[in-house]
């Protein structure tokens, strides 16, 4: 028999959602079926850029099952916009960003490979299918570039005709003098230049959409695997199809992950509602994973050189960082905020360095757009920093960790001010290293350096330290950077008659937990049994409002409007049951699910007064009103962050080049833990990543056609669990002073902190054949072509 | 997908008629190749003469001094067979390392050889133990057999039926995956048969080689040291964005030292099961 009980904050229940996932229950936007249902395929542009003819669909039209074919004409024809950036940056003259239009399908020219050029509706998918084929387009092929140093170049390539030297924002941040006086002063300056490679985020869902339009209310509904349906019906109903916002309906169901690729809006969400009004039908597209790779939003590409200035005893002086980040042929929702805002602010990472300057160009390019993926700016960051930290330390002869420690913000400097807008409020870089070291067995690695060199393998060890920025966002500040809205969160705590809960909440859950967590911190804060509390996300007619789930804000912002509504159902409670127990409010004070009259034995259940509030017989309804159901909208005062330190250990064989990860250790600073099961999976998975990063993961276009050569899982590498061993993740936290529950969020964490920990750890593998930097992802064929090259460059000298 | 005909014959004799009855026909032995690219639409064949109801297929046997198997078998079949891991345990621990255990269970060796994948593990048995490949009509020796990608000596509505290995002194297999498809960038088969040393390579060109020097070295000395000043020739070789040619040839010469230390292991092992 379950029994129902109240579960606490700080324990790890089953997660709750769990079984009907793994029963193979779970409602996705793929198994919804509406009515009367047709299916959608889009026809993509196998050029990289071409000026687009005449599209002649005659013969399409006429095949079976072919109920509509609509090309980026059409919708100009009706008036449909471009798809809209969320996040303005202006360029260092005070200018704004250059922000071509972005239809839904092309019209006049293809800017990527994937770039939608018609949409057909069928009866079926493989009616539908099969028209694309029979469509034909003429392309007038044009020279096409891809990478963003190319894309600078004069006489490259123009992706947009009215911004001719592709640069969308010439972008910068922080005191470039401040920073030239202490280059001038510096003993040592150490340098670095790296390119953060490009990555394709996978969901294990691909994307997905139906619309649908209900002629009698006038009322449209979408059906999409968002991590933000409220944001979509905003951008969509407001920009693109012009529809008042509440005759849409946006719902996001079951979502099977989405580490940002599903955090935008995209253009089949709005083709899909369109076409459904048009044709009177709902019609429904599903992605398929090789469309996804030239259709959901890529992550990361930039190429940067940076700088540290130190003094003599390897104190940090001053930062110079230069990056061209990659847009891609459009700009994604929030596309030029990742890398400026999410980036430099983060650029001081947990050490003190009294001067920063960051300048990024934004650049076009004919690729995917690029957006934000699990990270989003931060892991870029701190790749930058840490590379460049080790790089100073083997230069200057300083050990790695010694070098961090003379530099680290101590724990009592907090509240700490950068010098690149960001207060931290809270942390312990130090004491996370002190622990990390310790569990990594830092102590026993020249015995297992020693070991792996008898075997003729190379092995290294490598930190990385972290700190990220969080719980997007303090919608003062974000707007003060560009932010077109808020970006806080909300909650509904609805309480039953029989005391049960329904949460209403605008985050959304694709894999995090939430209905676990949420639910926990209900339990423990009202005193409600945990099964009998549900949480409801991801459908703009049930929930209030709300931004998503993105930038590790969930419980930072989320929960803490939950928290917050908790606290209003609990000043509602006692209201009621110092009407009940006919004592003062003052005195009536709430503990363990029980009101109860301050030094007396008089109490009232919390399903008492949950009854009590719906039969108000007897209220004095001047002063109070029934029912027990409270909101609150939580705008977080500051960002939060989390930081850490993770040592990763690698073996590489040099005759094949192959490095494998044979320790992996992490300790991180999250604030107050609501589910430790859930963060120590959040963590391993995030680690996971950033090692997909480091060692596999590698978005490749062919330099002269434009084609993706990575399109499929044949040769874009996804990690496995065979490359890893057991992930060693341990908290050391220290509370937020400005969030509700003292929590900081743990979403991103390792994905931050893991890149640089490996690469560093790849490079001090092959310290004794004096390589200083490898870029990601260390393949083994680029591995050993280092090492042939640094050998042969050895023999000659 | 497009649709299409399903025909399941009990006989090699009813499938090479049912082929002949029907144009544009495929055969599908496992359908690890031919579902996923009819999936993507780049093929499209207006009937499917699946052979997996055909039952003598997928015997294995030992027949003077040589392993019958047949084409039906499949990946893990040779991989748990008793008789290969005692004649041949090289064969059963290419099989075994396959793909993985899904496609183990569905993908078989005549399937495997017939399409000549030029990174299939199977050619470089195949070649290197200088087996002959016998079909409906006839029977081939290894080496007329593999023609070029996705090409081999079998005309059209010719079935492989089977497999006859003659057992070698030593054989090993070794490989080094793509880390994203898992197929091989490069697979080295070394095979010693009545005293002659063969080595064939998958994965490095466009169809299933033999090493010819590396053959050389070890015919004189059959160990990994011997390999030591041979190098093998870039020119020819693959290069795609996980192996350059460079990359591709020193893991020929990794790969075959390895598969010789593991083929003087094996027999090690098979002398000591032996006494």
């Amino acid at each position: 028999m379950k029994m129902s009980k109240v579960v606490a904050i700080g324990a790890s229940p089953k997660r709750k959602e769990d079984l009907r996932f793994v029963t193979g229950r779970g409602n996705y936007v793929a198994d919804i079926k509406r009515p009367g249902m047709v299916f959608g395929a889009f026809l993509r542009s196998p050029h990289a850029h071409a000026l687009l003819g005449a599209i002649d669909a005659t013969a399409a039209r006429a095949m079976p099952g072919v109920v509509a074919i609509y090309t980026g004409e059409d919708l100009k024809a009706d008036n449909v916009g471009g798809l809209p950036v969320g996040w303005g940056i202006h360029g260092k003259d005070g200018n704004p960003m250059k922000e071509p239009p972005h239809p839904p399908i092309a019209h006049g020219k293809v800017r990527h490979v994937g770039d939608a050029v018609a949409f057909v509706v069928a009866q079926s998918v493989e009616q539908a299918r099969s028209a694309l084929e029979a469509i034909e387009v003429q392309y007038e092929v044009l020279p096409a570039v891809v990478g963003v140093v190319e894309a600078l170049q004069a006489g490259a390539p123009t992706v947009h005709d009215e911004i001719p030297d592709n640069l969308c924002c010439d972008w910068e941040l922080g005191d470039a003098a401040a920073v030239e006086a202490a280059f001038t002063a510096a003993a040592h300056v150490a340098s670095i230049e790296l390119v953060n490679n490009r990555l394709i985020g996978n969901p294990m869902e691909p994307r997905a959409a139906i619309g649908e339009y209900d002629f009698a209310t006038g009322q449209h509904t979408l059906w999409t695997t968002s991590q933000f349906p409220h944001v979509v019906r905003f951008l969509m109903g407001e920009f693109v199809l012009h529809i008042p916002q509440h005759k849409l309906r946006v719902v996001a169901p079951d979502v099977g992950g989405g580490f940002g690729v599903k955090q935008f809006h995209y253009a089949e969400e709005a083709v899909v509602t369109w076409a459904a009004a048009k044709l009177g039908l709902p019609v429904k597209w599903v992605c398929e994973r090789s469309e996804g790779f030239i259709s959901d939003a890529h992550g990361r590409d930039h190429f940067t050189e940076a700088e540290l200035a130190l003094d003599e005893s390897g104190k940090f002086l001053g930062l110079r960082v230069r990056t061209l980040a990659n847009m891609g042929g459009y700009l994604s929702t929030f596309g030029p905020n990742i890398p400026t805002n999410l980036y430099a602010p983060l650029l001081s990472g947990v050490y003190r360095m009294p001067a920063i300057h960051c300048s990024v160009n934004v650049v076009f390019t004919n690729t995917v757009p690029v957006d934000a993926y699990r990270g989003a700016g931060r892991p870029e960051a701190t790749f930058v920093l840490e590379r460049l930290v080790d790089v100073a330390a083997i230069e200057m002869g300083i050990d790695k960790r010694a070098i961090r420690r003379r530099n680290m913000i101590p724990t009592e400097a907090y509240p700490y001010q950068t010098p690149v807008i960001v207060e931290y409020d809270s942390g312990d870089p130090l004491g996370c290293l002190d622990r990390a070291e310790k569990l990594a067995d830092v102590e026993g690695f020249e015995q297992r350096r020693l070991e792996s060199a008898r075997r003729g393998r190379y092995r290294g060890l490598g930190l990385s330290t972290y700190v990220e920025a969080c719980g997007l966002a303090p919608s003062r500040l974000a707007g003060s950077l560009g932010a077109r809205g808020g970006l806080y969160e909300s909650a509904t705590v609805r309480v039953h008659p029989t005391g049960a809960v329904t949460v209403l909440i605008g985050t959304h859950n694709h894999g995090q937990g939430h209905e676990t967590t949420f639910a926990q911190i209900v339990s423990d804060r009202l005193g409600v049994p945990f099964e009998d509390i549900d949480i409801v996300c991801g459908d703009t007619a049930k929930v209030q409002f709300g931004m998503g789930t993105y930038g590790s804000r969930s419980l930072v912002v989320g929960g803490a409007a939950l928290s917050k509504a908790a606290d209003k159902v609990i000043l509602k409670g006692r209201k009621i049951a110092a009407h009940q127990l006919e004592a003062d409010l003052g005195d009536i004070v709430f503990h363990a699910g029980e009101f109860s009259v301050a030094g007396t034995d008089r109490k009232k259940k919390f399903t008492e007064i949950a009854g009590a509030a719906y039969v108000p017989f007897d209220y004095p309804l001047e002063t109070l009103e029934p029912g027990l159901e409270e909101q609150s909208f939580y705008d977080p005062v500051n960002f939060t962050y989390p930081g850490g330190a993770h040592f990763a250990e690698v073996e590489i064989d040099p005759d094949t080049g192959t490095v494998t990860l044979e320790r992996y250790t992490a300790v991180d600073d999250v604030g107050t833990i609501i589910n430790p099961m859930i963060v120590e999976g959040q963590l391993q998975g995030g680690i996971a990543q950033g090692v997909g990063q480091a060692l596999f993961e590698h978005g490749v276009y062919d330099e002269s056609s434009g084609q993706l050569l990575s399109g499929s899982f044949m040769d874009y590498c996804m990690p496995r669990a065979d490359n890893f061993p057991s992930i060693v993740v341990a908290p050391h936290s220290t509370t937020c002073t400005h969030t509700p529950m003292g929590v900081k969020g743990c979403g991103e964490c390792g994905t931050i902190g893991s890149p640089a920990a490996v690469i560093n750890a790849v490079v001090d593998a092959l310290q004794p054949l004096g390589i200083t930097h490898v870029d990601m992802p260390a393949t083994p064929n680029r591995i050993w072509n280092i090492i042939r090259n640094s050998r042969a460059a050895l023999a000659a000298e | 997908m497009k649709s299409f005909a399903y025909l399941k014959p009990e006989t090699t004799v009813a499938a090479a008629d049912l082929f002949s009855e029907h144009n544009d026909a495929k055969i599908l032995a496992g359908g690890m190749t031919l579902l996923p690219t009819m999936k993507q639409g780049l093929a499209a064949p207006a009937a499917i003469i699946d052979l997996s109801a055909v039952a003598a297929l997928r015997e294995i046997a030992f027949e003077e001094g040589a392993l019958v198997i047949g084409a039906m078998a499949r990946h893990y079949d040779v991989a748990a067979s008793v008789l290969v891991q005692t004649h041949i345990p090289g064969l059963a621990l290419l099989a075994g390392q396959i793909g993985d255990p899904q496609v183990r269970h569905r993908g078989t060796i005549g399937g495997s050889v017939a399409n000549n994948d030029p990174a299939a593990d199977y050619p470089a048995a195949i070649l290197a133990l200088d087996a002959t490949v016998v079909t409906t009509r006839r029977t081939v020796a290894a080496a007329a057999f593999f023609v070029d990608m996705f090409e081999t000596a079998l005309e059209p509505g010719e079935i492989v039926t089977g497999f006859r290995i003659p057992v070698p002194e030593m054989a090993a297999y070794a490989k080094f995956r793509s880390p994203a498809s898992r197929y091989a960038i490069v697979g080295v088969f070394v095979a010693q048969t009545a005293g002659k040393v063969r080595v064939a390579v998958t994965g490095a060109a466009s169809s299933v080689f033999r090493a010819l020097d590396v053959e050389a070295a070890l015919q004189e000395r059959f160990d990994p040291d011997a390999l030591n000043r041979v190098s093998m020739d870039p020119s020819g070789l693959n290069s795609d964005i996980h192996a350059d040619r460079d990359y591709r040839a020193n893991l020929v010469m990794v790969m075959a030292r390895r598969a010789v230390s593991a083929a003087l292991q094996n027999a090690g092992q098979g002398a000591t099961k032996g006494q």
